[in-house]
């Protein structure tokens, strides 16, 4: 507990820094002026919601091979986790983007793979929303989180290969060639606290979800006690759900 | 295995052909039975636990009647002996078989409360699919032998969809004994099945004890004919609550349970 | 028993509880038609325009309906639990995973043979002289779609909205294969056409990826 609470305070108050530093200790940028300070947030995000799918891949690997629920549970506290960031890639890119070059969005290889990997792990969630069953949710979304796992990377080559082939006029170059040091440092900065918010939402969302599975069993126990002590159909037909 | 297309797209005509090369799968009276054991098996769906702590074994060319009322882990225990489902906790192993878990499918036949049988398909299609999949020689052949001793033969090529209660029950049993099981587990086996039905279930429960099938049938006391049972075992709330034991009589322990489920269907 | 033979004899299953109805393989044609005449009403092709949007189109209009056709193919196996049936049959899991595919592929095949010609006719695009390697990428972009659909379909089996999450869970998946075939089929359409290795060897990549992924994965697919 107390862990945790200083892992919150250590995040908001890096959270904090990071925009103060965004804000006013980044120098600003020749041509895009104070827009550019999006950039702070936009690619730790990104590289955010990448830690967070990973995260998501392990856990579905593990329950696979061990069975453990809290390897669920870490599954789907990752996956929120991550398409929370990447929603926030897929807002603040065109943000961007719009008055600097005029445009809202372009299909090139890194928006167009961003925006598949959002679909992939909101249909994780909701292939999740659709399935009673506890076991058989755990089991086909580590199933499916896998397949999508091995799919990212096919996303994106193909939209590479695609985009090299059809060549389209390059918008969002690499924003770290020649950057400024003042800037790399306040880059470093705002990636550790959005790192740190999103382990802290991510171990906070596992415990949510360990915390409803617990109270479901407990409830469920609870009822079926009443529902025996309310019946007279004696002991046998009821025994079973007791416990 | 090597397989060109031409030799595949061969295999695939050549289905209804009696098969050279199939498993060999003629078993006679069983020389070495099957028994199958239970150790500690707990089985959880969630938070329901259908089945705690249940420790049984069943040799090789018994009879036992499994009983207890709806609910009671009859159903999970059968489907965990089928191979269906694996135990949350503990094992299920069959004994005498010596070999790997593929095999072992081999030996068990299971009627369920469902019929495993193909709506669209004729009788003789769907006993043929199963005798080819359980890779037995000459399947066509099997199959027809089969339509013959439940007395389906007149209806081999209509569409199980067409077929009365009775007749899909029929059916059903056909198919799980197909294969000559060693092992045959039955869930409520009788449930609808009519007058002929029931006559020649009895009496082919009777050959197989004679020929030495372990059987295990689950059933209210009231139904089925329970007289050629060896032991009788019954199940309360996931735990096995009386066991007449190997060497022991059933028959005492039945007519208890039967006058306790006096209203009970 | 081996796998191969005992998908084969699922196979003939398939074929023969499909052949007798054929309900599935007409809705998937008339379907698929449906979506090339719309696609028509929505922009006026010439023949230009045919080469450029048509491979877009047609593998549009065979995601949809494969799509559409995949669920029913486990759907079937649950009215008298004969999936179970098969489970304990002596034969491996992924038999029975790999018979379904290969339904559905073969299903799927047989749309497309009809839909090409019909495509080829509707919008005037000439296939001649590229017909064996059209054939090949098409084989290729529909197997990798019966792969993964299949695994997916399975899944869904068990879930409620299962018309709809299927699609959901497919198509994002089959971005790439997607790209891949579009571009693979509008290379055969280019004024000089040419079989398109890159694309080619990346389908068959996508196909080994996913078909190695269900082989691991298919008794977490099948158990109880």
């Amino acid at each position: 507990m107390k862990g945790r609470i200083t892992l919150v305070l250590v995040a908001a108050a890096l959270m904090v820094f990071a925009g103060y530093a965004a804000l006013y200790v980044a120098p600003d940028e020749k041509t895009m002026h104070a827009i550019q300070r999006i950039f702070y947030f936009h690619v730790p995000s990104a590289i955010c919601s990448f830690v967070a799918f990973f995260v998501v891949f392990i856990a579905n690997f593990a329950y696979l091979g061990t069975r453990q629920p809290k390897w669920d549970w870490l599954g789907v506290a990752g996956a929120e986790v991550g398409v929370v960031c990447s929603t926030i890639v897929l807002i603040t890119g065109p943000i961007w983007a719009h008055p600097v070059w005029g445009i809202w969005w372009t299909w090139d290889a890194r928006l167009t793979s961003t925006f598949v990997m959002w679909l992939l792990y909101t249909a994780y969630l909701l292939l999740r929303g659709f399935l009673d069953d506890p076991q058989r949710k755990a089991m086909f979304s580590a199933v499916f989180g896998i397949f999508a796992f091995l799919d990212v990377p096919l996303v994106y080559f193909s939209n590479r290969l695609w985009r090299t082939q059809h060549p389209q006029p390059v918008i969002l170059g690499g924003s770290n060639s020649g950057l400024d040091p003042v800037m790399g440092k306040v880059l470093l900065i705002s990636f550790v606290a959005v790192l740190c918010i999103t382990a802290v939402l991510i171990t906070d969302r596992y415990r949510l979800e360990r915390l409803r599975s617990e109270f479901d069993e407990l409830r469920f126990r609870a009822e079926s006690r009443e529902a025996e002590r309310a019946s007279k159909i004696p002991h046998a037909a009821r025994e079973a759900r007791v416990e | 295995m090597q397989r060109s297309a031409t030799s595949f797209a061969a295999e695939l005509i050549a289905l209804g052909e009696p098969r050279a090369n199939s498993q060999p799968s003629e078993r006679g009276p069983a020389v070495n039975p099957i028994g199958i054991a239970f150790e500690g098996v707990e089985k959880r769906f969630g938070s329901l636990v259908a089945l705690r702590n249940v420790s049984l074994e069943i040799r090789g060319g018994e009879f036992v009647a499994l009983l207890g009322a709806n609910g009671a882990g009859k159903t999970t225990l059968l489907r965990m002996a089928a191979q269906l489902m694996k135990p949350t906790a503990g094992s299920v192993a069959l004994t005498g078989t010596g070999s790997k878990s593929e095999d072992a499918r081999g030996f068990i036949g299971f009627v369920a409360h469902t019929t495993f049988l193909y709506d669209e398909m004729s009788a003789e299609e769907n006993l043929h699919l199963f005798a080819q999949l359980y890779g037995l020689n000459d399947a066509s052949a099997r199959a027809a032998e089969a339509l013959t001793a439940c007395g389906l033969s007149s209806r081999a090529g209509s569409l199980v969809r067409t077929f009365s209660r009775g007749m899909r029950q029929r059916l059903a049993i056909a198919r799980a004994l197909l294969h000559e099981p060693r092992l045959l587990l039955l869930d409520e086996p009788a449930a609808g099945l009519d007058r002929q039905g029931l006559a020649w279930f009895g009496t082919t429960l009777e050959r197989l004890r004679a020929e030495g099938c372990t059987i295990v049938m689950s059933t209210h006391a009231r139904n089925e004919s329970l007289d050629l049972t060896t032991r009788a075992v019954s199940l309360a709330g996931g735990r096995i609550e009386r066991d007449s034991g190997i060497d022991g009589d059933p028959a005492e322990l039945l007519a208890e349970l039967r006058s306790a489920q006096g209203g009970e269907a | 028993m081996t796998t191969s033979r005992a998908a084969a004899i699922l196979l003939a299953k398939e074929l023969r509880l499909e052949f007798r109805t054929r309900e599935l393989l007409t809705t998937t044609v008339i379907f698929a038609l449906v979506v090339v005449v719309l696609f028509s009403f929505a922009f006026e092709p010439t023949a230009a325009d045919s080469r450029r949007y048509g491979p877009g189109l047609l593998w549009i209009a065979f995601l949809f309906a494969g799509s559409l056709m995949l669920n029913p193919s486990f759907a079937r196996e649950q009215s008298n639990e004969t999936l179970d049936a098969l489970r304990m049959a002596p034969i491996a899991p992924f038999a029975i995973l790999l018979g379904k595919m290969l339904a559905n592929f073969v299903f799927l095949a047989v749309a497309e043979a009809i839909l090409v010609p019909v495509f080829a006719v509707l919008y005037n695009v000439s296939f001649s002289g590229v017909a064996g390697r059209l054939i090949l990428v098409l084989a290729l972009g529909t197997l990798g779609l019966v792969i993964t659909g299949t695994v997916f379909s399975a899944i869904s089996a068990h879930a409620r909205m299962r018309e709809l999450l299927l699609p959901l869970l497919l198509l994002p998946i089959l971005t790439p294969l997607l790209i891949a075939s579009v571009e693979a089929t509008a290379s055969l359409l280019a004024e000089q056409p040419e079989l398109d290795r890159t694309w080619v060897a990346f389908l068959a990549g996508f196909d080994i990826v996913f078909l190695t992924a269900s082989w691991l994965m298919c008794d977490y697919l099948l158990e109880e």
